[in-house]
């Protein structure tokens, strides 16, 4: 996403950038356990694994904190060319191992048997550049993500993410709310917030809502702002969706 | 167990004090042994508009800190008897009201009174989380203007995210939306939103209407909680919302321009 002006200045400049990574889901840890595992799920498909970086996904891990031993995992993968970046989730403890062994941290992802995790606080947007960025899971065993379905209203302040998949709203989403999604978004009520779909670089993904009243509209970084979207479908049902790089809005009625 | 109701806007200068002192009036005039908290420490009102506020001895922050008893800081109102005040304190710091000494008090409220009313300061800081963390229901006041509107919608995202109820998976909060400075001949003009507009907006039942009127400032000014004043347009939308709140149904009023005597009628009560 690309919403900061270039300073010319600058060395460099820091933008936001949406990789696809795997993830390994770690249930518990043993040297020769994880070593056989690894090398059987390469041997099914070889050249996917070759140089590809992993993250290590904590947030199901059951075993023993004490048992965890990144420096062994790191060398379990690197002999196979995997290169283990970062950890995800796991508690206070598993990440100062993690940072210890000089791996990245990255946020606990969806929590798929919790509450809804309603950010509050003024949202995060992808805009804002710096931020690390969630990690989407390729996991090697893929089955179709259930879309996220929100039956509240998401109100001014609030964040609703679906890391993975499709966002389904019932409810109104309401000016200074914002809602993300991997996939596709649907609000079955008025959109006056902000809306960002494909938000991992798909730029198949599409936005529809019930009445297009949006702060901003975003599709694998492609955004309008409600300047620019006054003009076309304004207060109406629309679909929004990408082609040729431009963000394009079309009545439902005529979809 | 008491009800907890907490008032709150997210705005500034609403009417959230006056709403806190007419419901707990209401409900106490109704023989429901209430009491109201004042949660606005440093900034506080509620004394003023219930009339006590030369019987101020100790406040909210003294019982939290254990240096009075519930009992030496509540003050009974002198004219409902099963009223009970318990003022902030004027001179702490709102960091003062911590959760565990804030949940110390409601707890003991709780047992001798039937209904807890928190008045919360304006914005989403400390105090306002505080005053609506324990709520089982929220009264969430706003006048019929978008900023306003804007507040209120995100107050009501916190009640949902970060009160007790919410963290601890239970019942949500019960969520009432109470329009107050409403004005019929400028929605009319089109100089404000209507409560068709703000209903629409925020999607919460309406607990009602109370029209603008120059009864409310004066009743503020004289300690009178305006619920008392039973002849104004803004002492019976008052009445019928602590009607509704106990569930009782009241088809909403004032809420059309009047052609004729309107200014007559409201300025009668004052």
């Amino acid at each position: 996403m690309s919403e900061t002006a270039p300073d010319l200045k600058q060395c460099f400049q820091l933008k936001s950038a949406n990789v696809s990574m795997t993830a390994l889901e770690l249930y518990f840890y043993d040297e020769t356990d994880f070593e056989s595992t690894l090398r059987d799920k390469i041997s099914q498909a070889p050249g996917f694994f070759r140089d590809i970086p992993l993250i290590i996904s904590l947030e199901k891990y059951e075993g023993l904190t004490s048992e965890l031993d990144f420096f062994k995992i790191i060398g379990s993968c690197r002999r196979h060319n995997i290169h283990v970046i970062g950890v995800r989730g796991g508690d206070d403890d598993q990440r100062r191992l993690a940072r210890g062994a000089s791996l990245a941290l990255f946020p606990a992802g969806s929590q798929r048997n919790g509450p809804a995790p309603q950010a509050d606080g003024p949202g995060q947007p992808a805009t804002s550049t710096a931020e690390p960025e969630p990690v989407t899971v390729a996991e090697t065993v893929s089955a179709a993500t259930p879309a996220r379905i929100i039956s509240q209203p998401v109100r001014s302040g609030q964040q609703v993410y679906a890391p993975e998949g499709d966002l389904i709203i019932l409810a109104p989403v309401q000016a200074g709310a914002e809602v993300l999604a991997a996939g596709n978004i649907h609000v079955y009520g008025p959109l006056r917030g902000r809306a960002l779909a494909g938000i991992h670089g798909a730029e198949s993904a599409r936005v529809f809502c019930q009445s297009l009243e949006a702060e901003l509209v975003s599709i694998a970084g492609h955004y309008k702002i409600s300047e620019d979207l006054q003009d076309n479908g304004w207060k109406s049902a629309v679909q929004i969706q990408l082609r040729d790089d431009m963000l394009v809005v079309t009545p439902l009625d005529r979809a | 167990m008491a009800r907890i109701i907490v008032v709150t806007s997210g705005k500034g200068g609403v009417g959230k004090t006056t709403t806190s002192a007419s419901i707990s009036t209401g409900l106490a005039k109704r023989g429901h042994k209430t009491v109201v908290i004042d949660f606005d420490v440093g900034l506080r009102n509620l004394d003023l508009i219930m009339n006590c506020e030369r019987r101020v001895v100790y406040d909210f922050v003294n019982v939290i800190q254990g240096e009075a008893s519930l009992n030496q800081a509540l003050i009974r109102d002198k004219r409902v008897d099963t009223l009970y005040i318990l003022p902030a304190s004027q001179t702490r710091e709102k960091e003062a009201l911590t959760r565990e000494g804030v949940e110390k008090v409601i707890n003991e409220l709780s047992e001798t009174f039937d209904y807890i009313v928190c008045d919360s300061p304006a914005g989403i800081e400390h105090g306002a989380l505080m005053a609506l963390y324990y709520a089982d229901e929220a009264i969430v006041v706003t006048n019929p203007e978008v900023s306003s509107v804007r507040d209120s919608d995100r107050i009501l995202g916190i009640l949902q995210s970060k009160s007790r109820r919410a963290e601890m998976g239970l019942d949500p909060v019960r969520e009432h939306l109470l329009l107050t400075r409403y004005n019929p001949a400028r929605v009319e003009k089109g100089e404000m939103l209507s409560v068709a507009d703000v209903e629409e907006i925020l999607a919460i039942p309406l607990l009602g209407v109370i029209p603008e009127s120059q009864v409310v400032l004066n009743a503020s000014n004289q300690g009178v909680p305006v619920i008392l004043e039973a002849e104004s347009d803004a002492g019976q939308a008052y009445d019928d919302a602590v009607a509704r709140l106990l569930g009782e149904e009241r088809e909403h009023r004032f809420m059309t321009a009047q052609k004729k005597g309107f200014f007559s009628r409201m300025f009668k009560g004052g």
